[in-house]
């Protein structure tokens, strides 16, 4: 196999892996938007990085988690509901991204970061998003309870002594991390389908969370082989291909008949 | 004094300049049952978060016997759909919860049946009982029950006013609980207080036994149903602001007695 394919596929499976439990959560507690929003900042990010002469994927993470850190201070200090400060912020931000871009006059391929060109991924880029997805993996592992505890309902969390802001901030701190690795691979455009369509997928069958989580890492790897294939095969770009093929899967979950 | 639980003095929270709670004063101590009553607005929510330490009160004390465990039961619980979650696994996100204990909590609320269902799709009143054994599950010294009888039928208020008061002998912990119903509260209520931004009144409730047609209307549930009758010496305005009852002066022109 070529290389540049294994190093796409691997990258790929391992950020299928961590986008099942991680995107369960941004399902269950209704974070798609908060998701977008940290995506479309990833150009800027990219910009940045560009600009200080500092590595793009640290420039990304770096910003995305600033970004995490402000919204969790604006939320509820305004009148403004939730989605409609994060309305604002993502084109904002990704027109911030464009416009510093073309400041810079430096040549970039802008259609590779908006919708993703997973085969030009670099040995380097590859390691960081193994590390990156093994880091992710890790942390979740003692979360996992406390995370779910507040998702259930995060007053009961707070009297029963869980640090429940601590927990919410770690939570997109990890979405954070995830979203600027992701964003070589499938794009800024199509990060948060890459977290949502799986877990949705997962939902209909699933009877514990463990088992949606699980399931949407499942139906994460089979979305990106059968991406890669296609674009492999039939020279489509591999970023909307992955997107398609987790699509097609979730249309087939209402196929099956659900246990229960 | 020095075996309360839970000591509120002089407490107020103010939400956009407007007193929500004005000076209050609350106590509770173990094996205690103290509730809450008064009208909608009347800042029993906010009192129960200021003493969950939910919401930091702008003056007054709050104490709190130190490292006192609580267990709390929420006025409603929203969980969304997409999350797959069973009753015995909500039951088992308190730390170091077994299933056998879960089945157990669950059996001593008398809901059992609804151990592997999932959590959205019980009834009303099996929530109700499904989040008492939750709080049960922290071996509280102190319950806080917020509205415990939401969305269930009158007989079935009373089986559980009835089950809290067991619950109270079993364990010895304070109970501290809102009840959004003037006339059901119930006999085994040591206190209650009744609260309109700050405290009315507060006291023990007075009991109805011998009226035939109440037993027989709640049969042998009609111990546990009371209605709290009392006066106050104050009346309120439609702001909720106090209007003292003072006879008023007649002027020269005045021809009434």
């Amino acid at each position: 196999m070529a290389d540049f394919l294994l190093h796409a596929l691997l990258a790929g499976l391992a950020l299928a892996l961590v986008a099942g439990p991680l995107g369960s959560f941004v399902v269950w507690r209704r974070m798609a938007y908060f998701g977008e929003t940290l995506s479309h900042a990833a150009l800027l990010g990219l910009a940045l990085g560009l600009w200080l002469a500092i590595s793009p994927t640290l420039a990304i993470i770096a910003l995305c988690l600033l970004l995490a850190l402000a919204l969790l201070g604006l939320q509820g200090r305004q009148a403004l509901a939730s989605d409609t400060l994060l309305g604002m912020l993502a084109p904002t931000m990704l027109a911030l991204g464009l416009v510093t871009m073309s400041l810079l006059e430096v040549r970039v391929d802008l259609l590779g970061y908006l919708f993703g060109d997973l085969l030009a991924i670099s040995r380097e880029d590859l390691y960081w998003v193994l590390g990156g997805s093994a880091l992710v993996l890790l942390l979740l592992v003692p979360l996992w309870r406390p995370l779910l505890a507040i998702t259930v309902h995060e007053e009961l969390a707070r009297v029963e002594g869980l640090p429940v802001a601590g927990l919410r901030l770690a939570l997109m701190l990890l979405i954070a991390l995830v979203i600027a690795l992701a964003m070589k691979i499938v794009g800024v455009l199509l990060i948060t389908s890459l977290l949502i369509i799986p877990a949705a997928a997962a939902q209909r069958h699933a009877r514990t969370p463990e088992q949606m989580a699980v399931g949407a890492s499942l139906l994460g790897l089979l979305a990106v082989s059968a991406g890669l294939s296609l674009s492999w095969f039939q020279d489509t770009p591999a970023g909307p291909s992955i997107v398609v093929s987790a699509a097609a899967l979730f249309l087939l979950s209402f196929a099956l008949p659900r246990r229960r | 004094m020095s075996d309360d639980l839970l000591r509120l003095s002089g407490v107020s929270v103010r939400f956009n300049g407007q007193d929500t709670l004005d000076a209050v004063n609350l106590r509770v101590r173990p094996g205690e049952i103290v509730t809450l009553i008064g009208p909608n607005g009347a800042g029993k929510t906010t009192l129960v978060r200021v003493v969950l330490g939910l919401l930091k009160a702008d003056s007054g004390e709050v104490w709190r016997r130190p490292k006192l465990r609580i267990g709390y039961m929420p006025q409603k619980l929203q969980v969304d759909a997409t999350l797959p979650l069973s009753v015995q696994r909500f039951l088992r996100l308190v730390p170091g919860v077994s299933a056998a204990m879960a089945r157990a909590a669950l059996e001593e609320v008398g809901a059992a049946h609804v151990l592997d269902h999932p959590l959205q799709k019980i009834s009303g009143g099996e929530l109700q009982r499904v989040l008492l054994a939750r709080a049960l599950l922290r071996k509280p010294e102190l319950l806080v029950l917020d509205e415990p009888v939401q969305g269930v039928d009158v007989a079935g208020q009373a089986a559980l006013y009835r089950l809290i008061g067991t619950l109270r002998e079993r364990y010895g912990c304070g109970v501290l609980m809102v009840s959004h119903d003037l006339h059901l509260v119930m006999s085994a209520t040591d206190q209650v207080v009744c609260l309109n931004r700050h405290v009315c009144c507060s006291g023990h409730p007075e009991q109805v036994s011998g009226d035939p047609a109440f037993v027989e209307l709640f049969g042998r549930d009609a111990r546990s149903l009371a209605i709290y009758q009392h006066r106050h010496d104050h009346a309120h305005d439609l702001h909720g602001g106090v209007v003292l009852k003072k006879p008023h002066t007649h002027g020269p022109n005045c021809n009434h007695g």
